[in-house]
Parts: C-alpha cells; structure tokens; sequence
C-alpha cells in the first residue's frame, strides 16, 4: 500500500468541480510532483492531502489513515510547505521554529535543539534570531521548509516550493529537497516550473481541469508525448507549404513551427536545403513540450 | 457540514495557540501592560472625581465608588472584545497564522479555542493590573472585589466568544468597525456604567438587561465591588453563562465553516 491512495477522488466548491474523480498512488521514497496550470485543481488536491479540505467524494488515505477520521494523527507525521507564505510575524527565526515544534506537542529541549539543526540545514544559522519580516523572499522559503521538518515528517507536501526565488535561491532548495530525498522521505510537490519537475521527481500527473491527463517519469513522459528532439524554424506560409508538400508533421507555436522528431539532424538538413530557411533551432523535447501539448496554449486566468 | 450550534471537538492542544499568543504579549510588555493602568486613572480622575464632584453620590454611594466597577467591566468587555475581533482577522487574514496552524495536529476547533481563553485572559490581566490601581483610592471593598478576578475571565470569555461571531462574518477588517461602535460603543454608556439602569425608561431597561451582556456584567461586579452581593448574583451569572457558552459554540462553527472548504 502507498503513502497516499487515492481513488475517484473528487472535490467541489458548490457547483465549480475543482478535482474531478482522479486517482493515483504515491509510493514510500519517492517524489511525486503534481502539474498543471492554474486552476487544474492542484493545490485542493494537496489541501485534500494534507487535512485542511474534506473532498467531497471518492476514497483517499495518507499514511494507511482516512483524513476524515484521523485528522490529527495524519498532520503530525506529515510537513507541509503552504503556497503562500505563512511564517508568524511575532516571532524570530528561531522563534517560528520553535514555536511550530510545540504544535506538534515536541517537548521543549528537543524543539529547541531540533530549530537549531534546521537552522543549519537551511543555512539561515546567522539570521537565527532575526524577525521573520527582514529576511528575503529566499530564505523566508528555507525556513518555511524547516518548519516543515520539525516534527520528522514521513510525507512532506510541497505546493509551488520554490515560486518567486531567484535561481540561486531555487538551487538552494532543490539541493535541500534532494538531500531529503536521498534520506528517503516521500515527497509531494506541485510547481509551474517544468525544468524543476523534470529534476526532482520520479514519477508525475499533468492536470488540467480537475482530471488527471497523464502519469509517469519524466524522461518516458517526453519520449512518449513529444518525441526526442524539437526543430524550430520561423514561421512563414512558404515554409509551411514546404513541410506540407514533404509530409513532415509539424505543429504552430505561436510565431514559431516545431517539428517533432527522432532525427533532428534530418529535419534541419530537408528545412535548410529545400525549404531555403534560414535559421533552424534544434534541442532535445523537453517536460515543457508535453506540457504545452497536452494543455494547449491558451492562457489560463 | 456541521449545524451551528453542533459541540466542537476542541482539544486540549488549544492550550498551545493561547501560550502562543501569551508569549507574544509578555515579549510587548511594555505596550500592554500601561493602557490599562493608565485608562484606570484616566476614569477615575475625569468622570470619578471630574464629574463626581458634582454627582457626589448615586443609589448612596459615593460616585467615584459607583464607577469603580464599570471601569473594571468596560475594560474586561474591550480586552477581550478587540482581541478577538482586529487582533483575530489580523492573525486569520493578514498573518496566515490559523493556516500554519492546521497544518499541525491541531484543528480548527483548537485554534478558535484557543483564540477565545486567551481573550478571556487578557480581561483577567488587564483586571489584575486595574485592581491595585483602585485599591489604592480606595474605591472597592477588599477582599470580596477579588472575585472580579475569576469574573473577569467568564465575562472575557462572553465578549471573546460575541467578537469572534464578528470576526467569522465580517468580510473585511474595516467591517468590525460596524459591532465596534453600533454595539460596543452604545454598550458601554447603558448597561448601568456611569449611571444607573434606573432612571432608563422602562422599555430601554429591558432592553439592556434581555440583549446588552454588559448590563449582567457590571451589575455581578458592582456587589463585589461594593460587597453588596444578593441572591440576584446567580441570575445575573446564570445569564451571562449561557450566552458564553452559546457564543463560543458558534463563533466556534462559523469560524470552521469560513475557513475550512
């Protein structure tokens, strides 16, 4: 049995279906990540997870436990980075640590050494007893993903970890969110950075909508939804009366033409040669692709 | 979904929301221990002796005397109604501290708890701090005016109880200011404070004493104040109790329904 079952899992807020009858499992060590553009139905999906919505239909366990049975005994084995940043306001660093560790009913002593080494692990040690608010959009994000191991967690639930952070914040968390992997915690995770799904999880859904579209590695997910390799070329009628006549399939993104393909080399050639372009684009298909793919284009409000 | 007036399943990690907010207050000592010391001398030096020098006595009392125990109440009544009013929606909306919260073993039944006894606490300190204040001038009967110290937790507890219904409905922080000064306000100068019931008419009496919860509470004060305490007490409590219990059952559920979807 997984860390989390979920079947036919369903959720409405009265007559919007926000998560509508998915199932999946998430299995003990491994990161699991959710995507999907705004509004699929990812973060009451992980509110479901972590206690703080009751789904409306469908069966769903966390641990082996129903969370709406066994609210309390499920939260206090689990971590939970929120989306929105939550720190409480009137405390230090030390002190949010220290304060939330209570929450779960750990003992003083043990809070208080356990807020120390979270320091350290998210390196904000310095700023231990700084106020919450002087600290920077980056380290407010580390030490949300200490408080969120406080308590030992068996399932850490991540929704959007790493949204506004500069890339040298981002790599921070990620090097901490693979450390943790690598000591074998489970891991959940939603984010709109595909580049980030494609390095930290194992196994993922793109949603859209409330339903699940598809499931599985990364690396399977781009062979089998986008191919190898993509070639851009520019768009213009004359190459797209070119590609026709060859036979190539071919798909309009925006102002551009992607072709994909086992053989990139190829394709550049026949669009080099006989289609007289100018300038080819060829790169390796990325999570991005099947994304795009999968979810259209339109944008999402 | 659970009725209104369903019992919560509060646990006793409620405890751990009130010391939260009880370590905050300690640490901002310094600006909450003053206001109550200073609007006890405040009262009694402008409407105490202000206006008593000309009242000199009310029902044969001297007046500073019969103010004593609405300036104990009014306190009580604002500690706790504010806190769980502006100083809730700000830890609920502003801070997000109730989310941070429910992430943890505690529930939302916990939090609003725990939210509610540590209005009821604020009365009970703020009473602590007004009493030696009024001791000092003489103005209530020792030791029965001590009982103003366990009254002021029940009577905390009934306004944290009325302001969090608020703070569940309200659908912004600016729309507390409508229970603010339509019923607090209105509150504090006709429940018998600075004058008695009395010389109301007849139907306003009534009025304040079947819907103004002040009206009970400043009158159970005054017999410990002035160590005049007659078997009327127990209705005044009795009222005060049910409407406590009542209030917190509700803010607790409303508060549940507003938070958790």
């Amino acid at each position: 049995m997984g860390i989390i079952e979920a079947k036919d899992l369903k959720k409405t807020f009265g007559s919007t279906i926000a998560v509508d009858g998915i199932t999946f499992s998430v299995q003990k060590g491994e990161v699991f990540g959710f995507l999907g553009p705004n509004g699929a139905g990812k973060t009451t999906t992980m509110k479901m997870i972590a206690c703080t919505s009751p789904k409306t239909s469908g069966t769903l366990t966390v641990l082996g436990m129903d969370p709406d049975t066994a609210p309390a005994a499920i939260k206090a084995r689990l971590g939970v980075v929120p989306q929105e940043t939550n720190l409480d306001p009137d405390f230090t660093c030390f002190g949010n640590l220290f304060t939330y560790a209570q929450y779960f009913d750990i003992p003083d002593k043990t809070a208080a050494e356990k807020a120390d080494e979270l320091l350290e692990f998210v390196q904000l040690v310095e700023k231990r007893d700084v106020p919450v608010d002087k600290l920077s959009g980056g380290m407010k994000r580390r030490l949300i993903l200490a408080r969120a191991l406080v308590n030992n967690p068996d399932l850490l639930i991540l929704d959007e970890p790493t949204i506004g952070l500069d890339p040298q914040a981002r790599h921070l968390m990620w090097e901490k969110l693979r450390a943790l992997r690598a000591q074998g915690n489970t891991i959940v995770l939603t984010t709109h950075y595909l580049d980030e799904a494609a390095r930290l999880c194992d196994r993922l859904v793109i949603m859209d909508n409330g339903k699940i579209l598809v499931e599985g590695a990364p690396a399977d997910l781009v062979r089998e939804h986008a191919g190898h390799e993509i070639v851009e070329v520019e768009m213009s009628d004359d190459v797209i009366a070119c590609l026709k006549d060859l036979q190539v399939p071919y798909e309009v993104a925006g102002d551009m033409i992607q072709i994909a393909t086992e053989s990139s080399r190829d394709i550049a050639r026949i669009l080099l040669d006989r289609c007289r372009t100018v300038k080819v684009i060829t790169r390796p298909a990325t999570l991005e692709d099947v994304f795009l793919k999968l979810t259209g284009r339109k944008l999402r409000e | 979904m659970p009725h209104i007036l369903s019992i919560p399943m509060v646990t006793p990690r409620a405890i751990r929301v009130w010391h939260r907010n009880l370590v905050v207050f300690i640490r901002t000592w310094h600006v909450n221990f003053f206001p109550p010391l200073v609007e006890a001398l405040l009262y009694l030096f402008a409407i105490g002796m202000g206006i008593g020098s000309y009242i000199t006595e009310i029902e044969g009392i001297p007046y500073v005397q019969f103010i004593a125990p609405a300036i104990l109440t009014i306190a009580i009544m604002n500690s706790a109604f504010f806190e769980c009013t502006y100083g809730s929606y700000v830890r609920m909306y502003y801070q997000k501290s109730f989310d941070a919260m429910i992430a943890t073993p505690l529930s939302i039944e916990d939090v609003i708890a725990g939210e509610l006894l540590w209005g009821a606490t604020r009365s009970v300190i703020y009473v602590m701090i007004m009493l030696p204040v009024l001791a000092l001038f003489g103005v209530i009967s020792l030791p029965l005016a001590l009982l103003a110290i366990p009254l002021a937790f029940l009577g905390g507890l009934m306004f944290a109880g009325i302001g969090m219904c608020f703070t569940a409905v309200s659908p912004g922080i600016d729309t507390l200011n409508y229970p603010a000064f339509l019923f607090i306000t209105p509150m504090t100068l006709f429940s018998g404070t600075f004058f008695p019931l009395s010389i109301l008419p007849v139907a306003l009496q009534y009025f304040a004493l079947a819907l103004l919860p002040l009206t009970h509470l400043v009158a159970a004060m005054r017999m410990f104040t002035e160590a005049a305490v007659t078997p009327v007490l127990l209705l005044h409590l009795a009222w005060i109790v049910v409407v406590t219990i009542i209030c917190c059952i509700i803010s607790i559920n409303l508060m549940r329904r507003r938070l958790i979807v």
